[in-house]
């Protein structure tokens, strides 16, 4: 086996010193009934020329070479090569969780430096060095405002995506937080008036997206009031992380969950991702998650270190903040270095191609006859428009064009018949933006 | 560092010394020798009521949290806002470093507890394992 | 003298120093150029009102070479398993094979939208499929998802299952047991499903103590979550009476699968009693690390519980292609946004395929021969203080050595001067002072020799120069840092010097 550094004779020297006749000496401690008798029934093992050939056959199958509308929650952006180059070097990737300091400087400081710019970007003071996602984000986001505040019930709007939204009941049903909803408007933003019903003095979190599920951006600012006039905690969920270039962020934010995927993380499929979790300072010990921290060594110099830890289940057991370990840490080198080659000035710039390719083609479609829905409210990359013909027989004919449309919504929205959901990134072409908007006038 | 004689003593190494009506309540020098730097003391709010025998807050290590235990029942009328930038005060002198005060609510409550000389010894007996 | 010359793994040599990417920054200076745009460019204050953003504030603006090297010179400060042995016990610190990254970043994978049409995805599906498959078979269970995205993730996925079941069953009951050599994510994950958390005691092998077992376990009892091999490296040998003991009282038996390097192509949970587990596939099948993260943590379990997995599941339809079954109506719902870690899942079964069942039986064996040479080479220099058989790791305790005032936390400092990756320190808590070692399949006898000196060496300086390890390690670019004040003052993020 070519990763084993072992001869035969070797393993029987080892055997001989440790004292064993054989390797079955060495599991007898398991009952002979429980020992596997034969091999496992799996394939055999393959040359590494089997396995690239075996992958990229599965990748020729898995929509190669097409172009996509699709967001809703993970987005294709351009990925700078300077990204790949960097993580796959193997003192990140073939590292642990930075728990010896001395030797792992490098991890720690560009998580300090991945901490820094999600508190510049989205105006928190603290950030986390990642969760799993954004879903899991914002239920670990709802469970911190209960522990903060001393209440039990949270408020979440129905444009938040609805796959958060499903996670987070998995997450709170058992924890004693009943979760109610609030719908959206013509706008497409929350619903202040019923916003107002839903929270009364037992609610802890209110959790809105912005942009949210249908690409528009929410009223922050009116939300955090209604909010903290009846004491609870405003989360702000961001799930298209690029919008942060050219949107103001959300200061009302009691609570900032984020999925970072947009800085340079492949679609892949859906994952891994990287959730992020920032906050006010107040409430720090509160976030759950590694945080790296600033501090001196003997000498004096700065170097960094995990710091309160005692948040954490290694140390506080069942009553830990979370019970989350591994989280995504290479994910956000990944975001740490996109941000890095974009920078101050560059996600300003990326952030507004987003925004001129997604108003071209809302311009191009309803110029061919789709009717735009939620007008009224500020967008970012993503709109909703409403077709005569059903959004799956148009995106029927777009595949024939290698163009994957938009999100049909009525899986997740029965009332938004024949709508769909289109998402423009600086990848979107002109071209297939004209190509598309003859489509959806059928 | 001594142990004042004054000061009632639990066997989670909690001290208590009554006033009147009033219980002032803090950790023991060994509580704090055996915890090692402290940087952060959690402690309920001013009228919190604490029960003998259950926890009221908890004290923090680098790597290790400590439960608080209350060493008589009452109701927290002050707590030790000075803890929560300067924790270090309590690795200095655990003694004067008081955590919260509270209004007892049977002051022969505080007769169950350690003496000095007790608690002297459960510390001699509990270090020789 | 600082003790080098004893030192064969390491030596020292320069390292770049750098600074934070902020204090790099200068106005004007850029890493990036957008192609001209090829619609018309928009004013954002008119599309965005208000709402417009001006400033990005303190983000960096440096060329591409300065990050290059920035990055480039804050990974030559890391330790990895491709510098060498990195025995962090509970961890499994093995090689991370280069294929799994080529295949990882194929085009047609890599940018795979989650919610393009099944129809153009069937590659996707169809190496989720097979992961699946071969984890059901190496587990020796009945059904699987592949949703967590780590393995305390996964654990709540099967503490959730194991509360659904046995609601529909008429009763979720109060408690999880747990031993008292458990991962801290044991507890808090049955905290995280409103369970109470009942300590389980070892007995003096190390193993789950039989009698106590029989007197903890009653209707209350929801589960028992056990890693096995345990903490301690030590097999349960009684697995199948502990399983029979929870199960006549409807309790379920939870495996953490932290440990299943020591099992693969040996023993199948399945076959010993486990009702339900994780896998930790950034452990057991060699997906890397990543200085923290992603993990990925399938949960297998047997047919009972399959009817509460996260929905979605692969199943093949009717015309034979795979595709996503959402109407699970006794599913405990998602856990995860998509389907998981799919990068994960990819690297997974690259690794399953490059070994096959020889190659998966060769590792486990090497990882317990290892792990037993460890053993047997130090048990003369720290105390042993189980001695049942090893599996694939391997705990010491810091006893001897605390008498000279050295602990197992400065022996591992010293380690990194001779130029290893400490082991696990103070953990599990059974042991006090303890060094667990899991030294994996991917070491060589030689590196196990080199390995197994150093350790002597150290215990040697704590008899002549205990000085020298408390006040390691000498060799790194930094010394010991001061924890506590970053505790106590905590400086979370960069700010400019005003």
């Amino acid at each position: 086996m070519r990763y084993l550094p072992k001869s035969d004779s070797e393993r029987q020297v080892m055997l001989c010193e440790i004292g064993a006749k054989s390797t079955d000496d060495l599991f007898a401690t398991i009952p002979a009934e429980y020992r596997l008798k034969g091999d496992l029934n799996i394939p055999r093992a393959y040359a590494e020329s089997e396995i690239v050939q075996f992958f990229r056959q599965r990748a020729t199958e898995s929509a190669q070479g097409y172009a996509t509308f699709l967001g809703a929650g993970a987005y294709s952006h351009y990925r700078p090569v300077t990204i790949d180059a960097l993580v796959s070097r193997g003192e990140f990737f073939t590292a642990y969780t930075p728990y010896q300091p001395e030797i792992a400087q490098g991890t720690l400081q560009a998580i300090f430096e991945f901490q820094t710019m999600i508190c510049e970007l989205t105006g928190m003071d603290v950030a986390n060095a990642s969760m799993y996602d954004g879903s899991t984000g914002a239920a670990e986001a709802l469970m911190m405002a209960a522990r903060i505040t001393g209440r039990h019930k949270s408020v979440i709007a129905t444009s938040v995506h609805p796959e958060y939204r499903e996670v987070i009941t998995t997450y709170a049903r058992y924890q004693g937080m009943p979760v109610s909803t609030v719908g959206y408007l013509k706008n497409g933003r929350v619903d202040l008036e019923a916003l107002d019903k839903a929270i009364d003095n037992e609610t802890a979190g209110v959790l809105i997206q912005s942009p949210n599920f249908f690409g528009t951006i929410e009223d922050v600012t009116a939300v955090g009031d209604i909010v903290h006039k009846k004491g609870a905690l405003l989360i702000v969920s961001i799930a298209e992380a690029v919008s942060l270039g050219i949107v103001k962020p959300p200061a009302a934010a009691d609570i900032v969950s984020m999925e970072a995927q947009s800085f340079g993380v492949p679609l892949g499929y859906g994952g891994p991702y990287c959730g992020v979790i920032a906050t006010r300072e107040k409430f720090v010990r509160q976030i759950p998650g590694r945080l790296v921290g600033e501090t001196r060594d003997r000498n004096g110099k700065r170097g960094f270190v995990l710091t309160l830890s005692t948040r954490e289940q290694h140390i506080r057991r069942e009553k830990a903040t979370s019970n989350i370990c591994t989280n995504q840490a290479l994910v956000a080198l990944m975001c740490g270095i996109f941000m890095t080659v974009y920078g101050r000035e560059g996600l300003k710039e990326l952030a507004r191609h987003n925004l001129a390719k997604a108003d071209y083609a809302l311009c191009e479609f309803k110029r061919s006859g789709a009717k735009v829905l939620f007008e009224g409210a500020p967008r970012f990359n993503e709109f909703v428009i409403q077709t005569r013909t059903d959004p799956y027989t148009i995106n029927d004919k777009l595949l024939g064009e290698k163009i994957i449309g938009g999100f049909p919504l009525k899986k997740f929205y029965p009332e938004l018949a024949n709508a769909s959901l289109w998402c423009c990134t600086e990848t979107t072409s002109k071209a297939s933006i004209d190509a598309a908007a003859k489509e959806v006038a059928l | 560092m001594a142990y004042p004689a004054d000061y009632k003593y639990t066997k989670e190494h909690e001290w208590l010394k009554v006033e009147g009506n009033t219980g002032t309540i803090g950790i023991t020098d060994h509580a704090q020798e055996s915890l090692g730097d402290i940087v952060f003391v959690e402690l309920p709010k001013v009228g919190t009521e604490i029960i003998a025998g259950k926890t009221f807050g908890t004290v923090e290590s680098v790597k290790a949290v400590s439960d608080l235990f209350a060493p008589v029942t009452g109701t927290v009328t002050e707590i030790n806002e000075a803890l929560n930038t300067a924790p270090e005060q309590v690795n200095k002198d655990a003694h004067a470093a008081w955590m919260i005060k509270v209004e007892l609510k049977d002051p022969s409550e505080a007769n169950q507890l350690l003496s000095v000389g007790d608690y002297e010894k459960f510390v001699a007996e509990e270090g020789g394992h | 003298m600082n003790g080098n010359e004893k030192i064969r793994k390491a030596t020292t040599h320069i390292s770049q120093n750098e600074v934070l990417i902020f204090e790099r920054s200068s106005a004007g200076k850029k890493a990036y150029m957008l192609p001209p745009l090829d619609v018309p460019d928009v004013d954002p204050a008119k599309l965005l009102g208000e709402l417009a953003r001006e400033d990005l504030g303190h983000m960096p603006e440096v060329s591409e070479i300065e990050i290059i090297r920035h990055y480039t010179r804050l990974s030559t400060w890391n330790y990895a398993v491709d510098h060498g042995m990195y025995p962090l016990g509970s961890c499994t610190m093995k090689y991370n094979a280069r294929v799994n990254e080529t295949v990882a970043r194929l085009p047609g994978l890599a940018e795979a939208h989650p919610y393009q049409p099944e129809r153009i995805s069937q590659g996707a599906l169809l190496i989720m499929k097979l992961l699946s498959e071969q984890l059901l078979e190496i587990t020796g269970m009945d059904a699987i998802t592949l949703q967590p995205a780590a393995g305390a993730h996964g654990e709540l996925t099967g503490i959730l299952m194991v509360r659904a079941c046995l609601e529909s069953r008429g009763n979720p009951r109060k408690k999880i047991l747990i031993p008292d050599s458990a991962h801290g994510t044991n507890p808090a994950t049955a905290a995280m499903v409103g369970y109470s958390v009942e300590n389980l005691k070892s007995n003096a092998a190390g193993m789950v103590d039989i009698p106590s077992l029989e007197a903890q376990v009653n209707e209350d009892v929801a589960a028992l979550m056990l890693t096995n091999p345990n903490t301690l490296g030590v097999f349960e040998r009684e697995i199948h009476k502990i399983a029979e003991i929870l199960h006549r009282k409807g309790a379920l038996l939870y495996m953490d699968g932290a440990n299943m390097n020591a099992l693969v192509g040996k023993v199948r949970p399945g076959d010993f009693g486990a009702d339900v587990m994780h896998l930790n596939l950034h452990k057991t099948f060699s997906t890397p690390h990543g200085g923290g993260g992603p993990g990925s943590g399938p949960v297998a379990c047997k047919k009972i519980l399959d009817p509460f997995l996260p929905a979605p599941v692969i199943v093949t339809k009717a015309d034979g292609t795979l595709g996503f079954e959402y109407n699970r109506p006794q599913s405990i719902g998602r856990v995860r946004m998509f389907y998981g870690n799919f990068g994960m899942h990819v690297r997974a079964l690259a690794y399953i395929m490059a070994n096959g069942p020889d190659g998966l039986r060769q590792t486990t064996e090497d990882a317990v021969l290892n792990a037993n040479y460890v053993r047997k080479g130090l048990e003369d220099a720290y105390e042993l203080p189980y001695k049942t058989p090893t599996m694939h790791e391997v705990v010491f305790s810091d006893r001897r050595q605390t008498a000279k005032g050295i602990k197992t936390g400065d022996i591992a400092k010293r380690l990194i001067d001779y130029g290893f990756h400490p082991y696990t320190v103070s953990f599990p808590l059974v042991v006090p002072g303890a060094l667990m070692i899991e030294p994996t399949e991917s070491e060589s006898k030689a590196s196990l020799d080199l390995f197994i000196e150093a350790m002597k060496d150290i215990a040697e300086e704590v008899e002549q120069n205990p000085e020298i390890i408390l006040e390691a390690p000498h060799n790194t670019r930094i010394s010991r840092l001061d924890e506590t004040t970053a505790a106590r003052k905590p400086i979370l993020r960069w700010k400019p010097q005003s």
